[in-house]
């Protein structure tokens, strides 16, 4: 066995120094004018039939986040949601229930707080303040606490935010009932805030006499999320 | 069998320990990254606090390995024979791109030498935009927005290059033994790294 102890002769081309500093170069004019390209990307996405630009880095569209390792189905038989706290009529809906109520459809972008936006996204459902008006808040109550059957989620908003017109317990997303993956059956959407504000799989409302941070704002999100004022971030206003 | 006596030492331990950790390490990096991703793997997964935490700890220690081997003088020789191009790689490239059988190389051929440069140079690049996603408050948001974005096509960048190289060691089992064992058979090293002059290495034709 012989070590390797010769050197190849000193000197030659700094390729090296080159492709490192031109990577670093490019990475940094990526990041000037990503913004940009990105905007152009989601251009080109949007108008492309096919959907294969979607399968693109940052490609546009939903993105699937879920905070627990399985989340269980709900159906039209199973599903349940609770409203009480400090009403004085708590109730409990089934789907069938929260169908025969009045209806609401908005169509606004949705802006994730990391960034992708999809917009023009029609969501459908009823009212969240026609749902607290049936179950009757009581004086002193400031604000609404959330909970999901995925087990860990849990959302909140103060009773003004949650008596806007654009937030609904929404059932269907482009039209079509909301599927498993998008939070279905039911899941919240609160318009003028960041997306993780919109509990998917919603399963409790509570009427409660102060907020209570969610599962996200226990791990640093601004608890009062609007679009384009918190985070930190400065996109268009969704509603 | 290998006979030890035909074997030329390619790699040493410390050499070996870099790249089997930084392999380690880059594979749970863009694996968790495609748990957060790709959308069935997303749904299949799920835990994405644990997924990101996973990520960002893996991805700040991916460049430790290298900086601690740097205190091994066999890998500083190493690093700075793949810096740096000699005529000879410039013809390795030449005969590559012409599809010729002679390609003149040292200790690493031009190919190598593009990897590992690439490696290093893309490796600080998703370190810095991975810092400025992870410390929200370091940068304007603009600029946040920038470096997802560069963050998400290096990634890709990466896992394809990445593919390049373990096709290409899948395909040389004697290299992936000088990976493993640090050793290699004579007769390969003079085959594929016919300038790479081992002490009692015959004198090239």
């Amino acid at each position: 066995m012989d070590v390797d102890g010769s050197e190849e002769p000193r000197g030659g081309t700094p390729v090296g120094r080159r492709v490192v500093l031109g990577l670093l170069g490019l990475g940094a004019a990526g990041v000037a004018v990503g913004p940009y390209l990105q905007r152009a990307q989601d251009a080109v996405t949007a108008a492309d039939p096919t959907g294969l630009t979607g399968l693109l880095p940052g490609g546009g569209g939903f993105r699937y986040y879920s905070v627990t390792a399985s989340v269980p189905n709900r159906t039209e038989e199973t599903y349940t949601l609770t409203v009480d706290g400090l009403v004085d009529r708590p109730a409990t809906h089934r789907l069938a229930d929260l169908r025969a109520m009045p209806q609401r459809r908005l169509v606004r972008d949705v802006q994730c707080v990391t960034g992708w936006r999809v917009p023009d996204t029609p969501f459908e459902g009823v009212p969240l303040a026609h749902l607290l008006d049936r179950a009757g808040v009581r004086p002193g109550a400031k604000a609404v606490s959330f909970s999901c059957f995925d087990g860990a989620y849990t959302e909140s908003l103060t009773l003004e935010q949650a008596r806007r017109e654009d937030v609904l317990v929404a059932l269907k997303l482009q039209d079509t009932p909301i599927t498993h993956a998008h939070g279905g059956p039911v899941r919240l959407y609160v318009a003028p805030m960041y997306f993780y504000k919109s509990a998917k799989w919603l399963s409790g409302i509570t009427v409660t006499d102060a907020v209570r941070p969610g599962y996200w704002e226990e791990n640093g999100y601004d608890v009062d999320a609007w679009v384009g004022r918190s985070n930190g971030r400065d996109d268009a206003p969704t509603s | 069998m290998r006979r030890r006596a035909e074997l030329v030492l390619r790699f040493t331990r410390a050499e070996r320990w870099v790249h089997r950790t930084t392999a380690t390490l880059m594979m749970i990096c863009l694996a968790t990254a495609a748990c957060l991703y790709l959308a069935p793997l997303a749904e299949l997964v799920g835990r994405r606090r644990l997924v990101v935490t996973v990520h960002v700890w893996c991805g700040l220690a991916l460049p430790v390995p290298l900086l601690l081997g740097l205190t091994s003088r066999a890998l500083r020789t190493d690093a700075s024979r793949l810096s740096r191009f000699t005529p000879a790689d410039r013809a390795w490239l030449r005969a590559v791109s012409r599809r010729l059988p002679l390609r003149p190389a040292g200790k690493f051929n031009a190919g190598q030498k593009l990897y590992a440069q690439w490696t290093l140079g893309s490796m600080l690049v998703v370190l810095g935009t991975g810092l400025l996603m992870w410390l929200t408050h370091l940068a304007p948001p603009a600029w946040r927005t920038g470096a997802t974005f560069v963050h998400d096509w290096f990634a890709l960048a990466i896992a394809t290059v990445l593919a390049g190289h373990i096709r290409m060691a899948i395909g040389d089992r004697e290299s992936r033994l000088g990976m493993r064992t640090g050793l290699v058979d004579r007769r390969w090293a003079e085959r594929e790294h016919p300038h790479w002059q081992t002490a009692a290495a015959p004198e090239p034709p």
